[in-house]
């Protein structure tokens, strides 16, 4: 692909003859403006609700079929993050757009519209499973919504999604691609090495950092000389915003801008989501690097699906219409769990298949 | 049944029945089991004018190399390098397929590393043939994501030494996704480069990744000697819907085979090639290794051995059958391998030769292989290192136990 006509100023030895104007100088490059929170009419607040509620619930399922040994391995979950996939996937076009994430997956396949009941049983290991139980929870894919999963490599999806967008600039198809990443795999070499080849080939990518504070154990400071994640993509000349990853419509507001930017043509961009996760890194994880008190805080001020109440609430929605939508989401989740306990496992014959595609 | 009693034998269309009839002799055993023949330094000071390096040179062709049968009888052969084969290969699959692109480091400006991609910036243009900077983890994923979304990528790796800071994407990306998915998830990528030694490029730079990625399931392992093979084999690897690990060699890149005539070329993913006919012990090699060993079979010949040369051309799917029919014939193998001998392709010759062509064996299969060092750099050092042919006729000739 053609290196991008470059947009870098002043950097011409040539150039020296006349200064370039000040405008020019400070800043240096075209800055996106700051994304505004977003004007949400009252169904779109419903359907944030309603979204958001589903993945909470669900994961909390999740966690409980955990519990009784349905559900086997690494299982991430979601809860508390729910704003962001929400938020940023709501301004996406499913089947046009790409998404790709890491191995804490659940969430961003519900906000893109895939059925609940068949990442369930991908989680109990089942034939009726999104990838036939061979995946399982970090490893699903739904190639019809252009969802790419769901990678279990920290930052692998990084250079992957990047290689998403390189496909959507070299087809021309107009579509961009979202690659979500978290604050630890923030740290990975492969992440700046993809931001300089997106940057450089101008491709459309939005670069998600869900920063929920925490790798693994880890906080963002013990791990990170440089905490404020969205100044990251700065060295590749890449726009970082900070977002308030608790709260919808902040989130929806910068994947607007953050579209606008990318569909532009100006290349790559990255979002730092704020954010926090409830549970553990993952269903083995005791949380002992962190205190109780420190969860239950964020719990009772920060928690997005809260935020969204009292928005439906000045809204002037009642308290029925949203005792409705509880109604249907447990309806949903738990038939997705019953679909999951009973359908059977795999055929032994599953074993040799999907290894190659073709025969030789 | 006594060991080396002939159950069945897999003689295929045109194969010499006959040959295989030795496998009911009484043998004795060889005096030294299996051990890997590159040893003492006397050796191997002796072999210096038949290391790896001293492979044909440039314009030169083992004789016995034959034509594919695939060929139809009066196809015009032209005289091509692997090189130019391998540019070929792509250049025509690119004609073909606007989803086809070739992304690396100084593929584009500079014409490639080693000239592979000469020439194909000025027909497909910057947005085909695209320079990467120095970054094979990066490119790699780049690469495959590109792949699951629907192009066609070749990557390559200026050597796959330098695939290493790559292979998680290789591996954990490229080669599982379509099993993780339930067949979901297809990645149609070449990653191509020169593999294993070349010549005093010291140990980072000299290491056959042939046994690495053949262990990987979701892998196709393509290695290639001759010229012809190299560009139908490319084509095949491009066209396929599975990721391809496709391994070059460096000192092969500018020998001279000749190469089909023909529209489009491709050959079978999966199947060996028998490079030369023999009835009295089998060689199996892939890669440098072949011309080696057609080397030694042409020495053997001299001395009353009729050795026959199987090139493995894949290294996965492993072609067993046409080495196991081989082995029926002859009742005897070695494996030529320019690579460790630890954990090798040769190693795995032998374990099938083992578990599923035991009863046609007459004596233990035996590994002519690189030494179990980092290849050094001072000349000598290196050539004591590196397969050579004596050491293969040294080789054939024990399983043959003759002296």
């Amino acid at each position: 692909m053609a290196k991008a006509a470059s947009s870098k100023r002043g950097t011409d030895p040539d150039a020296t003859a006349a200064p370039p104007p000040v405008s020019d100088l400070r800043p240096n490059r075209e800055r996106p403006p700051e994304p505004q929170r977003h004007q949400a009419s009252r169904d779109e607040l419903l359907e944030y609700y309603r979204q958001m509620l589903l993945i909470r619930r669900f994961e909390e399922r999740a966690g409980q079929l955990y519990g009784l040994g349905l559900i086997g391995g690494f299982c991430h979950l979601y809860i508390g993050q729910e704003a962001v996939a929400v938020g940023l996937q709501s301004a996406m076009e499913p089947g046009k757009d790409s998404v790709i994430t890491g191995y804490r997956d659940h969430g961003h396949m519900l906000a893109y519209g895939i059925d609940p009941r068949v990442i369930m049983a991908e989680l109990t290991g089942r034939a009726a499973g999104i990838s036939k139980g061979k995946g399982g929870s970090m490893h699903m894919f739904s190639v019809e919504h252009r969802f790419y999963g769901g990678h279990g490599i920290v930052g692998a999806q990084v250079s992957l999604g990047t290689g998403l967008a390189f496909k959507h600039k070299y087809a021309g198809d107009g579509g961009v691609c979202l690659a979500y990443f978290g604050d630890g795999a923030a740290n990975q070499g492969q992440v700046y090495e993809s931001f300089n080849m997106a940057e450089l080939w101008k491709l459309p990518i939005i670069y998600v950092i869900e920063n929920n504070q925490y790798a693994m154990g880890t906080s963002v400071n013990r791990s990170s000389a440089e905490d404020q994640l969205y100044r990251r993509g700065e060295s590749f000349r890449i726009n970082g915003l900070q977002v308030d990853g608790m709260d919808v419509l902040a989130v929806r507001g910068a994947a607007t801008t953050a579209l606008e930017w990318v569909r532009a043509g100006k290349g790559p961009i990255l979002l730092e989501l704020k954010t926090y996760r409830y549970r553990g890194h993952s269903m083995s994880d005791p949380a002992k690097y962190r205190s109780r008190d420190e969860v239950q805080a964020v719990r009772e001020k920060s928690d997005p699906i809260e935020a969204v109440k009292r928005e439906l609430a000045a809204a002037g929605v009642a308290e029925d219409q949203l005792k409705k939508i509880d109604g249907e989401i447990k309806r949903i989740v738990t038939e997705a769990a019953d679909f999951a306990e009973q359908m059977p496992e795999p055929e032994a014959s599953e074993l040799h298949t999907d290894v190659l595609v073709e025969t030789y | 049944m006594k060991v080396g009693t002939v159950i069945a034998i897999l003689a295929g269309e045109g194969d010499d029945a006959d040959g295989v009839a030795g496998g009911a002799r009484q043998v004795a055993a060889p005096e030294d089991n299996g051990h890997a023949i590159a040893s003492t330094p006397a050796e191997e000071a002796q072999a210096q004018q038949s290391t790896v390096q001293a492979r044909p040179k440039e314009g030169q062709e083992p004789a016995s190399l034959r034509v594919e049968p695939e060929v139809p009888e009066g196809t015009e052969m032209v005289r091509t390098t692997v090189r130019e084969a391998l540019r070929d290969a792509m250049a025509e699959e690119m004609r073909a397929d606007d989803r086809v692109f070739v992304m690396g480091e100084e593929v584009a400006e500079y014409q490639g590393a080693y000239k592979v991609t000469q020439g194909l910036l000025d027909e497909f243009g910057p947005r085909r043939v695209i320079d990467t900077p120095i970054t094979e983890y990066g490119f790699a994923g780049v690469g495959t994501g590109a792949a699951m979304g629907g192009l066609r990528p070749i990557v390559e790796f200026m050597t796959f030494n330098f695939a290493m800071q790559a292979i998680d994407h290789i591996i954990n990306s490229a080669a599982k996704t379509n099993y993780m998915s339930g067949g979901q998830m297809r990645c149609p990528i070449v990653f191509r480069g020169p593999n294993g030694a070349a010549s005093r490029v010291g140990a980072q730079h000299s290491q056959n990744y042939g046994p690495w990625y053949a262990s990987v399931p979701g892998l196709i392992v393509i290695a290639p000697y001759s010229a012809a093979d190299a560009k139908g084999l490319l084509k095949a690897a491009i066209r396929t819907e599975d990721p391809v690990v496709f391994l070059e060699n460096e000192l092969l890149y500018g020998q001279t085979f000749d190469v089909p005539k023909l529209d489009d070329y491709v050959l079978p993913i999966g199947k060996a090639r028998v490079a030369r006919a023999g009835k009295d012990v089998t060689l199996v090699s892939y890669s440098i290794g072949v011309g080696v060993a057609l080397d030694a079979a042409a020495q053997l010949a001299e001395q009353g051995i009729e050795a026959e040369v199987i090139d493995l051309r894949t290294l996965r799917p492993l072609d067993k059958e046409t080495v196991l029919r081989s082995l029926g014939k002859t009742n005897r193998m070695v494996c030529v391998e320019e690579g460790w001998p630890v954990c090798s392709i040769s190693a795995e010759l032998m374990a099938v030769a083992m578990e599923e062509g035991f009863d046609d064996l007459d004596a233990p299969v035996m590994r002519v292989t690189d030494v179990d060092v980092p290849l050094p750099y001072a000349a000598n050092l290196e050539r004591m290192a590196l397969i050579k042919v004596s050491d293969v006729v040294d080789a054939a000739k024990k399983v043959c136990y003759r002296s």
